[in-house]
């Protein structure tokens, strides 16, 4: 049976991305951000996933508004990255687990989850970005993937509690896959920043770090805010926390947080990683 | 309160994209989609106005295009995901885009953001 290993939020900033392509990691402003990460590459090597089931926003490269699904998942061979606009270098396909994908989809819709599923899906930098600071080089192709998105974009979204629930029902979908695999999930975005608006420039350390706190142990007082509240707080591309909640759903009840860290600011954002283990082996586990 | 309430104008200095936005820019937000191509960015600095032509922009579009006006370009329907491939074209980064917005320098815009740091 395939198992969920932890789980691993971090943000996906584009600056991040531009940083990677131009090599600058080792830039004084740069390396205490990239250091960060050397836990998260150290527990990869202890828990070993195969595959990445990677929870993500869309920004305008794979969806337009034309169909706006709330939450969709790939069902790929291959994902693509493409031209975002605004200067990202173009990054090489991502292998997928098209199987993984399909039992994901019809797990998740028993459970009443009416998701989209997308036998073509370009993946933009919040994909890319999270998988080049998880597997640096060419690491990132030797793990399979499936990616996930939630509609950031255009309003009515999903409420926290509803992309908590979504969580829950990927996790047991992945644990009842019939594979041997250790699945790590992600959940990219955040935390606070806002771009639009006079409200630009909008950071909230306060409320990120109650959110980097009770995402690991009291998750409740995150999901009874409403859509709003979260943008209110967090900020409107803040609301990209909802990510982190459905990493979080797809957990067993109680983790234990094994790292994190948090930087403000990284271009607009408030930037953050958090890695997350199960305290208790996943049920499968133990029959 | 719903945990969507409906509150487009509830958070001061943002707009909600929501289907009321969706439906007025439309036209621009396509505009700004198909600048994922390099070939239609170069087609809208060959020519602009022939450019908005073909989507069909309406004059409150046009004029905010016109003056890259982002405050404008959002009221006009403008999505911010889509407005970043438009910027894009000018190289523009956020710190700029959030400037214009804030009427601050480029400078200012980027101070405070680092003492949002220092909360």
């Amino acid at each position: 049976m395939a198992r969920i290993v932890g789980g691993i939020a971090t943000s996906h900033v584009p600056m991040i991305g531009s940083a990677i392509a131009r090599g600058l990691q080792n830039e004084p402003f740069w390396k205490p951000f990239f250091d960060a990460y050397k836990p998260v590459h150290e527990w990869l090597e202890a828990v070993r996933p195969d595959v990445a089931v990677l929870i993500y926003n869309d920004h305008g490269l794979n969806f337009f508004l034309d169909k706006m699904p709330t939450f969709a998942v790939g069902a790929a061979a291959q994902y693509y990255n493409g031209d975002e606009g605004w200067g990202l270098p173009v990054v090489p396909p991502f292998p997928g687990y098209p199987e993984l994908s399909w039992h994901v989809a019809e797990s998740v819709m028993a459970d009443e989850f009416d998701i989209t599923t997308c036998q073509e899906m370009l993946v933009d930098h919040a994909f890319t970005i999270p998988m080049a600071l998880l597997w640096p080089g060419e690491g990132s192709r030797a793990i399979r993937t499936v990616p996930i998105t939630v509609n950031h974009v255009q309003y009515p979204l999903p409420s926290p509690a509803r992309c908590y629930k979504f969580g829950q029902a990927i996790g047991r979908a992945i644990e009842s896959f019939d594979d041997d695999l250790r699945v790590v999930v992600m959940g990219t975005g955040g935390l606070s920043h806002q771009l639009d608006g006079k409200r630009a420039g909008f950071i909230n350390k306060p409320f990120d770090l109650m959110c980097l706190d009770k995402i690991v142990g009291d998750v409740e007082a995150i999901t009874r805010l409403s859509t709003l509240d979260l943008v209110r707080q967090a900020g409107a591309q803040g609301v990209e926390f909802q990510t982190w909640l459905v990493m979080r759903g797809a957990l067993t009840g109680e983790v234990v947080k094994k790292h994190s860290s948090y930087r403000v600011p990284i271009s607009n954002t408030a930037a953050a990683v958090i890695v997350l283990e199960n305290k208790y082996p996943a049920l499968a586990e133990i029959a | 309160m719903a945990p969507n309430e409906r509150g487009r104008d509830e958070i001061p200095g943002m707009i909600i994209f929501d289907g009321r936005q969706a439906m007025k820019g439309y036209a621009l937000n396509k505009m700004c989609f198909s600048f994922n191509s390099q070939e239609n960015r170069e087609a809208f600095r060959r020519d602009e106005d022939a450019y908005c032509d073909k989507f069909s922009l309406t004059a409150e579009q046009r004029r905010a295009v016109k003056d890259r006006n982002v405050l404008a370009l959002l009221s006009a329907g403008g999505n911010i995901y889509y407005l970043a491939k438009f910027a894009g074209i000018f190289g523009l980064n956020v710190q700029q885009i959030g400037a214009q917005q804030t009427g601050m320098s480029e400078e200012e815009f980027k101070a405070m953001l680092v003492r949002a740091g220092g909360q």
